[in-house]
């Protein structure tokens, strides 16, 4: 167990114009599963493989328990790392694959298979040990790339998008896995992803990242409560914040509202109420079974404003629909700057 | 399975389409070589006056005969160090050249001019760069206190045929080995560095392993290359010589048939080389059908 600390660090790729990432710090505490969520092509990839050592870091300083990892061999720095397409060596069987880095270090061969065994069976892959990775399914095979990090029980594991290869099942039956497996053996993880979803559900500590920034840091509770920027709130969460003008909403606005504030409120915060200051044309009601998304237009706007309802609230298209929103589930941001006021 | 089936309005057009190719090797491989076949069992006097029916007599004279075996064994040992040499310089050119380029077109456009150059100016080329009183590199050598001759030294004289053509071949191979290597995902090198294993160790357990089919396919290429295309070199710059040293069975083919006239026994070892391109054709084929197995 050990921490990893950013500071300061850049990324320019030769011949890139502008840097991938312009300055970058993060702290992870021991123990814990940092999630990176942002839209692809933001620097995720980038930020993780200059920590794993396979990318080399412009400026600033990355230090893995202490010690500093900058001119440090990816072999030298003690981590994992499980990619996106699982990097699995194709010739190997599945114990050669997981056993692999454990040779090249030189452990004893009996340590080796009591590793591997144990790693088998924690991720029910015993009795695959001798096939060849194209012999098994994509879920075995993203097992096996687990399986080869955990073996090692290095100081960090580094997922990059693990999931991204798996059908919608899978990827969420997978996803409580690796949170279950984490917690299990508490070793500090750095987890890349786009989806939000994933990002909220595995996450200690959720970084929101974009354009090779950090948006806001925090557990996925306080950024889903109080998102720093526009980008969060549109970001987080499912589906994504209204913003409104506060012309759109007068009775919502605080009256220290700037004229250039966004009004912010979530789906899920809109409740119906029959005296309710938000009067929506209902035009799409998608039923989705506990609830109902109902899509409806304010008198003046130009996109739809949503609504996460009980299925149980009746709702048709072509009706007004009026809601409420209780004060805490109000957020303002600046509209020019995106930051959060107040 | 049920195969569709193209139907064409005109019952002709088919055969027209197919004919010229049907042509050509009907007139550029199927009847020299069936009258190879035909010549094989033949005996020709030294005047060409009287030909008579010999059946298996010419084969059975060229098993026995030495300088048949040791040209056999010349050009074995030609082509093993064709093959070895020029895939062994692609392959470290390849590696260097994947470290450096992702798309390495400049690079790979250079290196396969060498291919386009014909056999015999290859031959001339090199026989220019090693003549002994002419030649830059016999010079360079001599510099270096290597007395070089390739009219007397019979190992020199092979040198310098393995040289011109594997320096022909190393381009082939090299855009071979650096489609495959870059064909293997980047993320099972970096893995494997992430494993702990050294740029050699990733080479000799990652890259190589993945590479095998396109070794074994080159080593069938490069030897047929080495056993029927190099005639021009030879012809160029050697001649065989000194002695029988640089005599390699295709060489002996012709020089048999026109130097020698002895039309029967060169008809019976084409006969012979023609056994032996098919069989290497016949396990190349085997082993593409299993190329995937790793
Ligand atoms: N090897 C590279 N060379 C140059 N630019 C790169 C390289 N890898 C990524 N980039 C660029 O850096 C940016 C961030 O990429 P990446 O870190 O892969 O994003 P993400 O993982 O968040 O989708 C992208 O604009 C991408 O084009
Ligand atoms: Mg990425």
């Amino acid at each position: 167990m050990s921490d990893i600390s950013l500071r300061d660090v850049r990324k320019v790729y030769s011949g890139a114009e502008a840097p991938t990432i312009p300055g970058l710090s993060l702290e992870i505490v021991s123990g814990e599963l940092c999630v990176l969520v942002g839209p692809s092509g933001c620097g995720k990839s980038t930020l993780l493989r200059m920590v794993a050592g396979l990318e080399e870091v412009s400026d600033g300083e990355i230090a893995i328990a202490g010690r500093r990892v900058n001119d440090l061999e990816p072999a030298e720095r003690d981590i994992s790392m499980v990619f996106q397409n699982y990097a699995l060596y194709p010739h190997m069987t599945v114990f050669n694959n997981m056993a692999y880095g454990l040779k090249n270090r030189g452990m004893p061969k009996d340590e080796i298979r009591r590793r591997v065994d144990e790693a088998a069976v924690m991720l029910g892959l015993d009795g695959f040990l001798a096939r060849r990775p194209r012999e098994l399914s994509g879920g075995q095979r993203q097992r096996v790339a687990m399986g080869r990090a955990i073996v090692r029980e290095p100081a960090a594991f580094l997922f990059d998008e693990p999931l991204s290869n798996l059908d919608a099942k899978l990827r969420v039956k997978t996803r409580v896995e690796i949170r279950d497996l984490q917690q299990r053996l508490r070793t500090t993880s750095i987890y890349v992803t786009h989806d939000q979803q994933e990002a909220m559900t595995l996450a200690d500590k959720l970084v929101v990242m974009n354009a090779g920034q950090i948006e806001q840091i925090g557990t996925p509770i306080e950024v889903y409560e109080r998102p720093a920027s526009l980008f969060v709130a549109g970001f987080i969460g499912s589906p994504p914040m209204n913003l409104l003008p506060p012309s759109a909403v007068p009775s919502l606005a605080p009256a220290s509202a700037p004229e250039h504030a966004l009004i912010g409120i979530r789906p899920e915060s809109m409740v119906p109420a029959d005296d309710g200051p938000i009067a929506l044309d209902v035009r799409v009601v998608e039923r989705l079974g506990a609830t109902s998304t109902i899509h409806g237009r304010l008198p003046g706007l130009e996109s739809d404003v949503i609504a996460s309802v009980p299925s149980t609230v009746p709702a048709d298209p072509g009706r007004t629909m009026r809601f409420s929103s209780p004060g805490d589930g109000v957020h303002l941001f600046d509209g020019r700057t995106g930051r959060r006021l107040g | 399975m049920r195969t569709k089936k193209v139907t064409f309005r005109h019952r002709w057009l088919p055969y027209a389409l197919v004919a010229p190719q049907i042509v050509i090797t009907l007139v550029f491989f199927i009847w020299p070589a069936s009258q190879a076949l035909y010549q094989s069992v033949l005996r020709q006097d030294a005047f060409g006056l009287r030909t008579e029916f010999v059946g298996l007599a010419n084969f059975a004279r060229l098993f026995a005969d030495p300088l048949y075996l040791e040209s056999f064994f010349t050009t074995v040992w030609f082509s093993a160090l064709v093959a070895g040499s020029s895939m062994l310089v692609a392959l470290v050119l390849a590696v260097m050249a994947d470290r450096v380029i992702r798309q390495a077109t400049t690079y790979r456009t250079l290196l396969i001019w060498p291919y386009a150059v014909a056999p015999a100016i290859a031959g001339v080329l090199w026989w220019f760069l090693f003549n002994p009183t002419i030649g830059i590199l016999a010079y360079a050598l001599e510099a270096l206190g290597y007395d070089w001759n390739h009219y007397q030294d019979g190992t020199d004289a092979m040198t310098m045929i393995v040289i011109a053509a594997a320096w022909r071949q190393v381009a082939y191979n090299f855009l071979f080995f650096l489609a495959g290597l870059q064909a293997i995902p980047k993320s099972l090198t970096e893995a494997a560095a992430i494993d702990g294993a050294g740029p050699v160790k990733r080479f000799v357990t990652i890259q190589l392993p993945l590479l095998s089919p396109t070794v074994f396919f080159l080593i069938v290429v490069n030897v047929v290359y080495a056993f029927f295309e190099t005639f021009g070199i030879v012809h160029a710059t050697t001649a065989g010589g000194p002695g029988n040293d640089t005599v390699i069975l295709v060489y002996k083919v012709w020089r048999d048939a026109f130097e020698g006239l002895n039309l029967g026994s060169s008809a019976a070892q084409s006969v012979i080389l023609m056994a032996i391109v098919i069989a290497l054709t016949a396990i190349q084929f085997r082993y593409i059908e299993r190329r995937v197995e790793y």
